[in-house]
């Protein structure tokens, strides 16, 4: 027996927005699409910023890349933002259910002294870098063009500053809510010698004017090799020195990246297709990062994971740049 | 030859679904109804995970179509990568 539905339908005069008509057709939208395309303003301003009157307030010129259709940089992931809290809040739970467990298990008493002083001193201090990542992206999202990539550079920027508390939990889990090692770290970050590269490459980045070579520099350059230093090949060590439970503590930091590398790798991809003069400019500020980023890292990389960790790491950003059709 | 069918709920997820549908299903007849959406085809219709990925931009289960599923017709055979409709 075919069991047949059968309901009297009304049809909706429209079925969209009049803006995603003219883009998609007229035909129902995305939430995605509803709360992204042509939300902000282009036209109309009444003045110039005081401080940049060369500028409109909302400004296609305030980046060497220059696209036709600035909302060409569609996420693939399709955050808006009650999509992007559902998704991270599932990843929250994931994470704080992996730091109960570590901690009810009391698997800190599996760790040595000398492994919980390693972590205090090439790991923890990364908070301080997670910081200036928050800040570059924030930049993007500021002076960005257009709501597409605006608003995935606001929820990165946002993903830094949880990125920072995990790392700091990880300090509390340590030091029994004390906090002295999060003022071990901080010390490390401001005075041991391997850090000060890294923390001058990120004073450097916060000064860069151009938003879109911050934002690469930042999420394609720096953070590729970041990642593989210090979540896999710190990870690997870990297992080495008997501390295989971190890994538990670092989950959310290894996914969370897998998810953030489909949507900048799409914004790349996306700037790059545009023109020869876009992809001209961002194998420029791709090769120019890669050698300020590997003189920043090589000390920390060497001091913590020995001296051909930096070159693993660097054939990993070029693995992924020439995936992206870029590079030499 | 017979009709296979499938109808989802239409939701956010469902929508991509049927995007998916539709490009690997050209000749498939899509009837929005009221909260739902029917699709049938002649004969075989395929709905293909790695297409509906492309769609939402995330990982996506083949059984997590069941969260949209109102009613089918027609043979289901199955594996990891996709599900076809078809009648023996």
């Amino acid at each position: 027996m075919v069991l047949e539905i059968k309901t009297s339908a009304l049809e909706p005069v429209r079925n969209v927005y009049a803006n995603l008509e003219r883009r998609f057709g007229d035909k129902a939208a995305s939430r995605y699409q509803e709360a992204t395309y042509d939300l902000q303003s282009v036209v109309n301003f009444h003045y110039r910023p005081l401080w940049q009157p060369q500028h409109e307030l909302n400004d296609r010129a305030r980046t060497a890349i220059v696209m036709s259709d600035w909302y060409d940089f569609k996420d693939p992931r399709q955050f808006y933002y009650g999509a992007y809290v559902q998704n991270r809040a599932k990843m929250q739970e994931i994470a704080e259910s992996d730091f109960a467990y570590f901690d009810k298990r009391a698997l800190k008493d599996n760790l040595s002294p000398k492994v919980c002083d390693y972590l205090i001193h090439r790991l923890l201090p990364l908070r301080h870098a997670e910081s200036t990542a928050n800040l570059n992206n924030m930049y993007g999202c500021a002076f960005g063009f257009g709501t597409a990539i605006t608003q995935a550079l606001l929820y990165n920027a946002m993903d830094r500053l949880g990125i920072a508390q995990y790392l700091s939990r990880i300090g509390l889990l340590l030091d029994h809510n004390s906090g002295s090692s999060l003022a071990a770290a901080k010390d490390s970050w401001l005075h041991a010698a391997e850090w000060q590269g890294l923390r001058a490459l990120c004073e450097q980045m916060t000064v860069v004017q151009d938003w879109f070579e911050v934002v690469l520099a930042q999420n394609l350059v720096l953070d590729t090799l970041v990642f593989d230093l210090f979540y896999r090949q710190m990870d690997d060590k870990l297992v080495a020195d008997g501390a295989r439970d971190v890994a538990l503590l670092t989950d959310f930091m290894r996914s969370w990246n897998k998810d953030i590398c489909r949507w900048f790798d799409a914004v790349v991809k996306a700037a790059a297709a545009e023109s020869d003069a876009n992809r001209a400019q961002l194998n420029q500020w791709i090769a120019d990062w890669r050698a300020r980023a590997a003189e920043a890292l090589a000390p920390i990389a060497s001091a913590a994971l020995g001296d051909d960790a930096l070159a693993q790491a660097l054939a990993a950003l070029d693995t992924r740049v020439s995936k992206l059709g870029l590079g030499a | 030859m017979s009709k296979v069918y499938i109808a989802l709920q239409d939701n956010d997820d469902a929508r991509y679904i049927v995007e998916a549908i539709e490009d690997d299903n050209p000749d498939a007849v899509i009837q929005r109804q009221p909260a739902m959406i029917r699709i049938e085809n002649s004969g075989r219709l395929v709905i293909r995970k790695a297409s509906v990925e492309d769609k939402m931009g995330r990982d996506w289960e083949l059984q997590e179509l069941h969260l949209s599923l109102i009613t089918l017709g027609g043979n289901v055979s199955e594996d990891e990568d996709e599900m076809v409709l078809h009648w023996n």
